[in-house]
C-alpha cells in the first residue's frame, strides 16, 4: 500500500514513543500516507491502523477528527485560506473571495483541470501576517495581497 | 522577523540574525548556562521548583496558572516514568507568539523543558506543535538534533547521570488539542477529546503517568528566570505578574506582530508600539487575550495595563496575550458571527451543551447578520450561553460563550440595530475598506 520510503518515515515516528505505544505515531503515519497518495482512501487508513496495531476504526476516528487530512481526493494543490476574525480584519475574507473568483470555484471545490482545491481554514497561528494561506498543508504564505496571490498561482505548477 | 518591538526584553534579545535559532548562537547569547549550572552543581530539584515559584512566572498559554506551583504537584517520590509536555498547539485566534519563539529561539524551549524534566523527575518530553506550521516543526526537529549531538538532551546529560529524551509531535489541525488533556489524548494517538478532570495530568497524564504540561513561552522563560534570578524576574513585571510577556497584536493596527513588554505595560503603549490604529482611525474595541476572552470597548481597554490582574479587573482575560484590535470599520455582529462559526466548527462534539449550543449560537448570530434576526434573539443567545457555561468537560464551551455575552453586553445597540433594520450599522463599503486588502482608503 505504501512505499518503502514512507514506511521508513513511519518507523522513525514510531521510535519517538515508548515501547508498546505505536498508536502514538498514527497522526504522523496518516500524514505520511496522505503525502504519498494525495488523500486518504479507507484502504490507506486501514493499512495504517494495522501497521500500528490499532483497530482500523480507531485510525479512521483520528483521520476524521483532524481537519488537515483529506478524506476525499483533492486537486494537485490544496489552498487553505484563513478567514478567522484576526485574518478577516486584515483581508482574509477578501483574499478568499479573490481566490474564488480567480479560480472560479467555491470552498471545498476543485478546479475543472484538477489543479486547485480551495479550503476555508481556521486559525493557523500567524494572524500578524494576514492574509495567510497554507499550500498543500506544508507551505505557509503570508501577507497575501492580490499581487502576491497572482504570483503564487502562477508559480504553482 | 515578526518580533517588531520590545521594552526591557528577555526572551527576544539578540534574535536578529538568520542563524539566531541555531545552537551556537543560543549558546553565544548565554543559552544552556542555566541547565549546565544546575547539573554541574547538582542543585536539588526542589530548589529549582522554588525558584520558579518565587519568580511568579504564570502560565503563558492562557490560564495564567503559576508555573512553579504546577511543577510542585508532580509526585517526585513515585518511582515511575514521568513526562514533560510542551503545548505548542497554538490555535487560539489572534495568537502567534509560540510560532515565533519556535522559529527564532527554539533552544530556549528545549532548555526550559530539560530543566522542567530535571525539576519534576521526568525523563521524557514531547513538544506538540500546531499542525499548520510544518516549517516550524521541521526547524524544531533540527534544533533537537543539534541539542542531542551536543549532549544537551539524551542519556547522561553533561555527565550528570540525568537522562532526558525530547521529541516533537506534529498536530494536524484541531483547535481543541490546545486543551491539555485533549493534547495528551492526541499524543496517545486518539481523537483529541478532553478528559474529565480530576485526575489532573500531574497524577494521570500522558499514558496515565504523571505529566507536567506547560505552554511554549512558559518553558522558554524558565532559563531566563534562573539566569537573572527569580527576584529580578518578578521585578521585570509587576507584583503577582512576574516577567515580560510576548503580545501578539493583530487586526487593525499599522504594524501587526509580536511585542515583548513587561507585564503591567499600559495597553496604550502597546498600541503605540504597534503603530497605532490603521489609517489613523478610531479604536472601537479590543479582545485582549485571544478570541475566547471577552471583548472590551475602546474606552475600557485604553485604561488597562497588560497583565493578568488588570485585564481581569476590567472584565476580560489576559489569556494568551493575543491582542485583536478592531477599529470603527468593524461590524461587531459580523465579527462575532465569524468567532461563533469557529467554535461551532472546532467543538469536539463530546458534550451535548457545547456540540449543540455552539451550533445554536452560530445559527442565531448568522441570521441576525443576514437580516433575519428576531426581536427576542438576544435573550435567546444569553440563555444558550448560560446553558453551555459550566456544563461541559472542558473550557471550550465557556470560550464560545464569553465572546457572545461580552459582544452583546458592550455593543447591544449594534445588535439591536441589525435586528430592527435588517442591515449593518457600519456600511459594507466602509467594512471592506477596513481590511486594507484592496488598498482602498477611508
Amino acid at each position: 500500500m505504501l512505499s518503502t520510503e514512507s514506511l521508513q518515515k513511519i518507523d522513525r515516528e514510531i521510535a519517538k514513543y515508548p515501547p508498546g505505544q505505536r498508536q502514538s505515531a498514527v497522526m504522523a503515519a496518516l500524514a505520511i500516507a496522505q503525502e504519498e497518495l494525495g488523500w486518504l482512501p479507507s484502504e490507506a487508513i486501514e493499512f495504517v491502523g494495522n501497521y500500528l496495531e490499532m483497530t482500523p476504526i480507531a485510525a479512521y476516528e483520528v483521520a476524521n477528527f483532524y481537519n488537515m487530512y483529506n478524506l476525499k481526493p483533492v486537486g494537485k494543490h490544496k489552498l487553505t485560506v484563513c478567514t478567522n476574525l484576526p485574518c478577516m480584519l486584515s483581508g482574509g475574507v477578501d483574499a478568499a473571495e479573490y481566490l474564488k473568483s480567480k479560480l472560479g470555484i467555491e470552498f471545498n471545490e476543485t478546479t475543472p483541470d484538477g489543479k486547485f482545491t480551495l479550503k476555508e481554514g481556521e486559525c493557523m497561528g500567524a494572524c500578524g501576517d494576514a492574509p495567510v494561506m497554507l499550500v498543500d498543508n506544508h507551505r505557509m504564505c503570508c501577507c497575501m495581497q492580490p499581487e502576491q496571490i497572482d504570483k503564487l498561482l502562477s508559480e504553482l505548477e | 522577523m515578526a518580533i517588531l518591538g520590545s521594552i526591557n526584553p528577555l526572551l527576544t534579545v539578540g534574535l536578529d540574525g538568520d542563524n539566531a535559532w541555531r545552537l551556537a548562537d543560543y549558546v553565544k547569547r548565554g543559552g544552556y548556562t542555566a541547565l549546565r549550572g544546575i547539573l554541574a552543581e547538582k542543585v536539588p530539584p526542589g530548589v529549582v521548583v522554588d525558584k520558579v515559584k518565587k519568580s511568579v512566572l504564570r502560565g503563558r498559554g492562557g490560564a495564567g496558572f503559576p508555573t512553579g506551583l504546577k511543577w510542585s504537584f508532580m509526585p517526585n517520590y513515585l518511582p515511575v516514568e514521568k513526562y514533560v509536555v510542551c503545548n505548542s498547539d497554538e490555535g487560539e485566534p489572534g495568537t502567534f507568539k509560540d510560532r515565533d519563539i519556535l522559529r527564532f529561539n527554539p533552544h530556549a524551549v528545549i532548555e526550559g523543558m530539560v530543566i522542567a524534566g530535571y525539576a519534576v523527575g521526568a525523563s521524557r518530553g514531547y513538544n506538540y506543535i500546531h499542525g499548520e506550521i510544518w516549517e516550524v516543526y521541521k526547524r524544531f526537529e533540527e534544533a533537537l538534533d543539534e541539542a542531542r549531538a551536543a549532549g544537551l538532551i539524551g542519556k547522561d546529560i553533561q555527565g550528570s547521570g540525568f537522562d532526558f529524551e525530547l521529541f516533537a509531535h506534529h498536530g494536524y489541525g484541531a483547535y481543541i488539542c490546545g486543551e491539555e488533556s485533549a493534547l495528551l489524548n492526541s499524543i496517545e494517538g486518539k481523537k483529541g477529546q478532553p478528559r474529565f478532570k480530576p485526575p489532573f495530568p500531574a497524577s494521570f497524564g500522558l499514558y496515565g503517568k504523571p505529566t507536567t504540561i506547560n505552554n511554549t513561552e512558559t518553558f522558554a522563560s524558565v532559563p531566563f528566570v534562573l539566569n537573572i534570578g527569580p527576584e529580578a524576574y518578578l521585578e521585570a513585571g509587576k507584583p503577582n505578574n512576574g516577567g515580560t510577556k510576548l503580545f501578539s497584536v493583530s487586526g487593525h493596527v499599522n504594524r501587526p506582530g509580536n511585542y515583548e513588554v513587561p507585564l503591567g505595560t499600559p495597553f496604550s503603549t502597546l498600541l503605540e508600539m504597534a503603530g497605532g490604529v490603521r489609517g489613523g482611525r478610531q479604536l472601537k474595541a479590543c479582545i485582549p487575550g485571544g478570541s475566547s476572552a471577552p471583548v472590551l470597548p475602546a474606552q475600557v481597554v485604553m485604561d488597562c495595563t497588560m497583565d493578568y490582574d488588570s485585564i481581569s479587573k476590567a472584565g476580560s482575560m489576559l489569556g494568551s496575550g493575543a491582542v485583536i484590535v478592531m477599529d470603527e470599520t468593524t461590524c461587531m455582529v459580523k465579527a462575532l458571527e465569524r468567532l461563533s462559526y469557529f467554535y461551532y466548527e472546532e467543538s469536539c462534539g463530546q458534550c451535548t451543551p457545547c456540540r449543540e449550543g455552539t451550533n445554536w449560537l452560530y445559527q442565531i448570530i448568522h441570521r441576525i447578520e443576514h437580516g433575519l434576526g428576531r426581536p427576542d434573539d438576544l435573550d435567546l443567545l444569553r440563555s444558550v450561553t448560560t446553558n453551555i457555561m459550566g456544563r461541559t468537560i472542558c473550557a471550550l464551551g465557556d470560550a464560545a460563550s464569553m465572546p457572545v455575552q461580552s459582544f452583546i453586553k458592550h455593543f447591544q445597540d449594534e445588535f439591536a440595530y441589525h435586528i430592527e433594520h435588517k442591515k449593518c450599522l457600519v456600511p459594507p463599503e466602509i467594512q471592506r475598506a477596513g481590511s486594507g486588502f484592496f488598498k482602498a482608503t477611508f
